[in-house]
């Protein structure tokens, strides 16, 4: 339990709910009931079934002999990919619709960044039939096309945010003063394992499926139920959140985050926010950022729209802070090979966000007898565009 | 020493006018002319906002004068620095108000000696809640005679009002309606059972009211329920292309108080 947030909100020093008071009655709300709720044998056994029979849980873990021998070692990828809507982002959006509707809210606003988490709530809005509205900057509008228009399809109403970088911090913000505005009705389904307490909380566990999961599958497949390693990719944090979470105190699993290097953590085109950050407060958590020595939050850059984030979830600067995660940092360049490697060895083409994970493999020591789990977050339809212009093809 | 928060309402209890701006806007070296007009056209109260890249309890109007103030150059630093020798020239109250995050790389501790050292009387800082403020900030602010103001909104339950009016010691401040900050409200627009309602609790703490006041109607009526008003986007708006402060600062003030 070393690793699991206190009654403050907090993990060691990071989290809380710095919130102003326009926003205290729904987060006081939250805090006190989701627990109760979340832990209901009723709430169970609604969310067990969606996750069965709508997400299509469990995902595989599937052995990638290919890649495994490529690297000499032995390489599982979690395949979040498979889920409906093609990411892990789902079964956060599936806990909280629920949540929400237990809370009698009848309107959700959701921020998004590549999109993924945008159509994941524009999903389950339409299965419950609850009106739905999607911040997401205006640069991700236009660079993430495709999500654009099935949210749209969804019924979901989709608001370009122009301000600061039209990137996810941006839609954040955005999203914020949508619930100060509309503080009765609505109900904010963050994406991440980001925000004030108790999100961080409640959203990774309602991603710890993903961890649960692997332990069942691995002892199935390797005889143990623990892994030499688990690699996940951060931008907020919520699939690694979710890969870490029940291997949190068998301090024996090395836990292996990686950010997004952008153009290079030495460049001023990264979102490496470990790497290049320091502790600050920013969306309601006290965490680990990208800014100024002013405490201006500096604009981060990656390729890929989901990791484009100044932040990072409180349970991740703490598992870094402690030593009990590592993390690393992949560039543009090296998860495109990634990309392609995943493409042509086993068939499987990963989002970007995941490719970051699998890049870390080139960064690490294996040995071949090692298990190594990597959480394969999403599926690359949503980049094919950025594929096809940078490939070639 | 007593603050000057207290002073003035003490000595006044009604049609307390207070203005907001962001200081470095539109100008860089802006912020001492407007507050020495502010205070000259009759003004009681300054809230001097400390820009902030994200402000996310502000409407459109802040958060564009905040991006302007902050690509002028505006840092908390430079704020202290041109505030130095502020007492020389005024003597109404000063409050500096932003986001939690740059006073905290300065330093909450001494964040707080420079504002007693330059002569600011108080601070609002949205994202500080009240308990983290209890916890770790408040024997700074105590040492430097500053008063951290607290927001109450039309959500805010009777038994958290009182919890704020205990933990007040200057004035309490009622954001008007559940929003951001950003003109436009008519009057029928906000909650008069909540105004009402915070009035006959008889609180300890003075309350002025803002968030959406921004013309003599809404001040009027807004100064019927509470101490005073405070005007901030109609204020920012009314100066952003003005290349004569002192014409544009006293017709402001005029067209909200004709009495000024
Ligand atoms: C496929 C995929 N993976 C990862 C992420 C990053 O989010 P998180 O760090 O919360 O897992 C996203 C975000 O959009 C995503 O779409």
């Amino acid at each position: 339990m070393k690793y699991q947030v206190n009654e403050k909100g907090y993990y060691g020093e990071f989290g809380g709910a710095w919130i102003p008071e326009m926003m205290y009655t729904n987060i006081e709300e939250l805090k006190t009931r989701y627990l109760g709720i979340i832990e209901s044998e009723e709430f169970r056994t609604e969310f067990d079934k969606l996750m069965k029979d709508y997400v299509g849980r469990p995902s595989p873990l599937y052995y990638a002999s290919r890649l495994s021998e490529h690297y000499g070692s032995n390489i599982y990828l979690k395949r979040e990919d498979l889920n409906h809507t093609g990411s892990h982002k789902l079964n956060n959006t599936i806990g909280q619709i629920l949540l929400a509707q237990k809370l009698g809210k009848t309107r959700i606003i959701a921020e998004t960044g590549a999109g993924q988490h945008g159509v994941a709530t524009a999903t389950v809005c339409a299965l419950k039939g609850i009106k739905c509205v999607v911040y997401m900057g205006a640069l991700d509008v236009s660079r993430q096309a495709p999500n654009v228009k099935k949210m749209k399809m969804l019924g979901a109403e989709v608001v370009p945010v122009h301000s600061g970088n039209k990137t996810l911090k941006d839609a954040t913000n955005e999203a914020m003063r949508d619930w100060i505005n509309n503080p009765e009705d609505t109900h904010y389904i963050i994406g991440s394992v980001v925000g004030p307490h108790p999100y961080p909380d409640m959203v990774a566990r309602f991603q710890s499926v993903i961890s649960k999961e692997m332990r069942s599958q691995l002892l199935e497949q390797t005889g143990s139920e623990l892994p030499t390693r688990v690699l996940a990719c951060v931008g907020g944090g919520s699939n690694a959140a979710g890969a870490f979470y029940h291997f949190l105190d068998d301090e024996q699993v090395e836990l292996i985050g990686v950010e997004a290097a952008g153009k290079g953590v030495d460049t001023n085109e990264t979102a490496a926010t470990l790497t290049v950050g320091s502790p600050g407060v920013l969306h309601s958590a006290r965490t680990m950022l990208m800014q100024t020595e002013d405490g201006q939050i500096i604009e981060p850059y990656s390729i890929s729209a989901g990791l484009d984030y100044p932040g990072i979830g409180p349970l991740h600067a703490h598992l870094h802070k402690t030593g009990r995660a590592k993390f690393l940092a992949a560039t543009d360049e090296e998860v495109l090979q990634s990309v392609l490697l995943l493409t042509q060895k086993e068939g499987i083409i990963p989002a970007l966000e995941s490719a970051h994970a699998l890049a870390a493999l080139d960064k690490i020591k294996m040995n071949p007898d090692d298990v190594n789990v990597v959480n394969l977050s999403g599926s690359g339809n949503k980049d094919m565009e950025t594929y096809l212009n940078y490939f070639g093809y | 020493m007593n603050n000057r928060i207290n002073q003035l309402f003490e000595s006044k209890k009604e049609n307390i006018f207070s203005v907001y701006f962001t200081a470095g806007f539109p100008k860089l070296g802006d912020t001492v002319k407007i507050i020495q007009e502010l205070e000259k056209n009759g003004v009681d109260l300054i809230e001097i906002g400390m820009p902030f890249s994200d402000p996310t309890a502000d409407g459109p109007t802040i958060q564009r004068s905040s991006e302007v103030a902050l690509k002028n150059g505006m840092s908390l630093k430079l704020l202290f620095e041109q505030l130095k020798d502020i007492r020389q020239s005024v003597n109404i109250p000063l409050i500096l108000m932003g986001y939690l995050n740059p006073v905290y790389q300065y330093g909450m501790e001494a964040f707080c000696q420079k504002c007693a050292e330059v002569g600011i009387d108080g601070t609002i800082l949205p994202d500080l809640p009240l308990d983290e403020f209890d916890a770790e900030y408040r024997k700074y602010y105590e040492a430097a005679n500053l008063h951290n103001v607290l927001l109450i909104t039309p959500q805010t339950s009777e038994k958290r009002i009182r919890q704020i009016d205990d933990a007040s010691a200057g004035l309490i401040y009622m954001v008007s309606s559940s929003s951001t900050t950003g003109a436009g409200k008519k009057v029928e627009d906000f909650h008069q059972d909540y105004f009402e309602r915070v009035q006959n609790m008889n609180l300890k703490n003075p309350r002025v009211i803002g968030f959406g006041i921004s013309d003599q109607a809404t001040f009027a009526n807004a100064c019927k329920y509470a101490q005073g008003a405070i005007i901030g986007s109609a204020f920012v708006t009314a100066i952003k292309d003005s290349d004569n402060l002192e014409k544009d600062i006293a017709t402001f003030v005029k067209s909200i108080d004709p009495g000024r």
